[in-house]
């Protein structure tokens, strides 16, 4: 048992956190909300340099070839620098999926993509059946989607699209109208079954290590916030009421950690229990960022409740994301059926 | 290119880097299987015939809980990470979550010692002399002798430091030298003495330097309950059983050797101890999992017979899994910290709140599935399991330092928020 990151891990988080703190100001997320496509292809190149795009890419297709564990910090950062790119549904859910996925023209599907989504230069969506709408469809070259049990690799071409608005600025997301043919089967009947089911147990974790560095950021601007705010003459992080919010967010987080980067190492490892592990992780993190967002606009008061101020860039992401791919209470009921399915504890 | 350097360099490092793991040793294991045989083999029993043990608040279940805390320490296993020479087997802190975990998984009786075992021992070990390291280590891990705390005063709870409890230099002198070798004369009263009622010695805070800032000026004593001058008063409690006391002191003569620490030092020696209580040692995270554990139990059993009732409460039984796993988690997270040189600082403060709330939360979630059944007392006469655990949750949020206290520490110490 040693539960704690290496120090490359740690050093990795770093390098990413430099480049975010000089190029991901809260002026840049701005920037990049009010764009037409969302994000900075800049910055996105910048990640490919890093090798952070290709983090879980085999090294044969020039990537590193890295796990979840390895990537859980960089998520988690992500979520910190409010990054509007997509990192967390190209490294954590789109490579993945082609990478494991098998049947026909699998192999030339590899070869096609995951060099290109390594170096920066091709960038994937992905859409279950479930969703109202594919974040990130337009500014996709390869979209994955589900349909009927199945699923699908689209060009991004062959699509007909309608972008929708949304609260959360990097979200972008997009109807997508398309035709399953048999060129674009990823994966069908039970491949397909076993390939969504880890997408979703990725995309739980993968959501929840974002959602970590969204209520780390939320609550350390608050904490800045009430030092320097001053009502009846003194700081309002004097007041009790104002330590308590602050000490029952940081509390929800401290205790969230964990559990998702649990989850990271049980995916990685192939854990029997990483659903569960997946879920619990999702639940926790939703909570606490959602709780940390509610947190952060009573401590700001009114000035948080204007575009003005940046506390909403990261409130909004906080709302999203605790949505996306199941909410807290989904994921509990989830937790709860596979220990009660399993007939024991 | 700079990044490219970095990544050859960090996939250098990568053949030698220690790797996150999350299973156990093969050392562990045989460990784990080793104290599981021994409790399987010896907790009190039904089957056996020789249990479940009585309340320890009762004078009958104080003396069996006594008892099997000496059948422990008879094979070694009453205090696993203490050194050899004290009774122990020397072992990490991993070890040490392990056996917990298996003491609560055999439904192993509550540890009577655990004020002295728990609280105490870590203040001994890193304050005491020698030679008191030698008189009372043993007797404490072997339950001869069972230990309370003297925190509380009715004028000082929370605001702690106000501890109006005093002891002065026998004789009435308050000139070190003239009495240096003679001893204090203790007098005032603490109150919510857990295991008070029963037990033998007293450990805590009195006001050694009156003209000194509240947190100087205190000094950190043991005394002896039957000593000449001490009086208990057992306070019922909410259990309706004598789980705490009042310890009023008259004229009570402590010699110099039983102060612990440097005099007038002992809100810092005390703090060492408080942080044991909130942090890692007082409640290990197996308390709560098997808590939860049982909780699924009870969840399955009434979905079974009534499923849109048991619905009803299901999202506060999946959260209360949820946490105390969590919990179980962060514990892990950070004993490896521990082990790899960290500290445990103003952050166990978080721990407290987060124990505490989680085990009302499982007891909570229980009492909403037994429904009015909840309040009804067994046969025999006592609250049922989950209503004495309930009781007995309720109190965690405020005993170890109130979890408002708790709040404030995170909030000024961790997050950094001004004091006034």
């Amino acid at each position: 048992m040693h539960f704690a990151f290496d120090e490359n891990q740690l050093e990795f988080r770093s390098q990413l956190r430099a480049l975010t703190d000089k190029s991901c100001t809260p002026a840049d997320i701005r920037e990049a909300w009010a764009s037409e496509r969302g994000w900075s292809p800049s910055r996105w190149a910048a990640l490919a340099e890093m090798g952070v795009l290709g983090l879980t890419v085999p090294e044969n297709y020039d990537g590193l070839g890295l796990g979840l564990v390895d990537l859980v910090l960089l998520l988690e950062e992500a979520g910190r620098s409010g990054l509007p790119e997509p990192l967390l549904e190209t490294t954590a859910l789109a490579v993945p999926v082609l990478r494991d996925a098998g049947g026909a023209g699998a192999e030339q599907r590899r070869a096609r993509w995951l060099g290109a989504i390594a170096a920066g230069d091709a960038v994937v969506a992905v859409g279950t059946a479930s969703m109202p709408a594919v974040p990130g469809a337009g500014r996709a070259d390869l979209l994955l989607l589900e349909r009927g049990g199945e699923l699908h690799a689209v060009e991004a071409a062959a699509t007909r699209q309608t972008a929708r608005r949304s609260l959360d600025g990097s979200r972008r997301p997009a109807e997508v109208a398309w035709e399953p043919a048999p060129a674009t089967l990823l994966a069908s009947g039970g491949d397909a079954v076993g390939v969504l089911a880890s997408l979703a147990d990725r995309a739980a974790m993968g959501t929840g290590a974002v959602l970590l560095g969204v209520a780390d950021r939320l609550i350390t601007m608050t904490a800045a916030y009430a030092v320097e705010r001053v009502q009846f003459g003194r700081p309002i992080g004097s007041f009790q009421a104002v330590k308590h919010h602050l000490a029952n967010a940081l509390i929800r987080l401290e205790f969230a950690r964990p559990a998702v980067y649990r989850s990271a190492w049980s995916l990685d490892h192939g854990d029997p229990e990483a659903s569960r592990h997946a879920s619990m992780a999702k639940a926790l993190a939703a909570d606490a960022a959602t709780g940390a967002a509610r947190m952060a606009l009573q401590v700001h008061g009114a000035i948080g409740y204007t575009e003005e101020h940046d506390v909403q860039l990261w409130m909004k992401r906080a709302w999203s994301l605790a949505a996306a791919w199941g909410d807290a209470p989904t994921h509990r009921a989830r937790v709860l059926e596979r220990i009660l399915g399993a007939g024991g504890h | 290119m700079e990044w490219d350097s970095i990544v050859a360099e960090y996939l250098a490092v990568c053949q030698i880097r220690r790797a996150m793991d999350l299973l156990f040793t093969d050392a562990q294991d045989e460990f784990r299987h080793q104290v599981r045989r021994w409790l399987e083999a010896n907790v009190p029993s039904e089957a056996r015939g020789t249990g479940p043990l009585r309340s320890l608040d009762t004078a009958e279940g104080f003396e069996a809980h006594r008892l099997w805390e000496r059948t422990m320490y008879d094979a070694r296993w009453s205090v696993v990470s203490w050194p050899a020479e004290f009774g122990g087997r020397g072992v990490g802190l991993m070890e040490w979550l392990i056996f917990e975990e298996e003491y609560y998984r055999a439904a192993a009786p509550t540890r009577v010692s655990q004020n002295g075992i728990f609280l105490l021992a870590p203040t001994l070990f890193e304050f005491g002399t020698p030679e008191q390291q030698a008189r009372f280590l043993p007797s404490m891990a072997s339950g001869e002798v069972i230990w309370c705390q003297g925190w509380s005063e009715p004028d000082a709870g929370s605001d702690l430091a106000g501890i109006r409890s005093r002891a002065e230099r026998a004789g009435g002198s308050a000139g070190a030298d003239a009495s240096a070798s003679g001893g204090w004369v203790l007098n005032g009263q603490k109150t919510w003495c857990s295991r008070g009622a029963f037990a033998h010695w007293l450990f805590g805070l009195f006001r050694t330097d009156p003209a000194a800032q509240k947190h100087r000026g205190l000094t950190y004593f043991l005394v002896p309950m039957d000593a000449p001058g001490v009086t208990v008063r057992p306070i019922a409690q909410l259990d309706g059983e004598t789980g705490f006391a009042e310890v009023f002191f008259e004229d009570v003569s402590v010699p110099e050797n039983q102060v612990l620490g440097t005099v007038d030092q002992g809100w810092s020696v005390a703090m060492a101890t408080a942080g044991s209580e909130r942090g890692l040692s007082l409640r290990s995270p197996a308390r709560y999992t098997e808590a939860a554990g049982r909780l699924l139990s009870l969840y399955r059993q009434r979905a079974e017979r009534d499923p849109v009732a048991a619905r009803r409460v299901a999202d506060a039984v999946a959260r209360a899994v949820i946490d105390a796993e969590a919990y179980k988690l962060h514990t892990y997270w950070t004993a490896t910290r521990v082990l790899d040189g960290g500290s445990v600082g103003p952050e166990a403060s978080m721990n407290k709140v987060f124990w505490s709330e989680t085990d009302l939360a499982i007891y909570e979630a229980a009492l909403a599935l037994l429904g009015e059944e909840a309040e009804l007392f067994g046969a025999d006469g006592h609250p049922s399991s989950w209503l004495d655990g309930f009781l007995f949750a309720l109190a965690g949020p405020i005993y170890a330092g109130t979890n408002e206290i708790q709040r404030n520490v995170v909030a000024e110490r961790v997050l950094g928020l001004p004091r006034v």
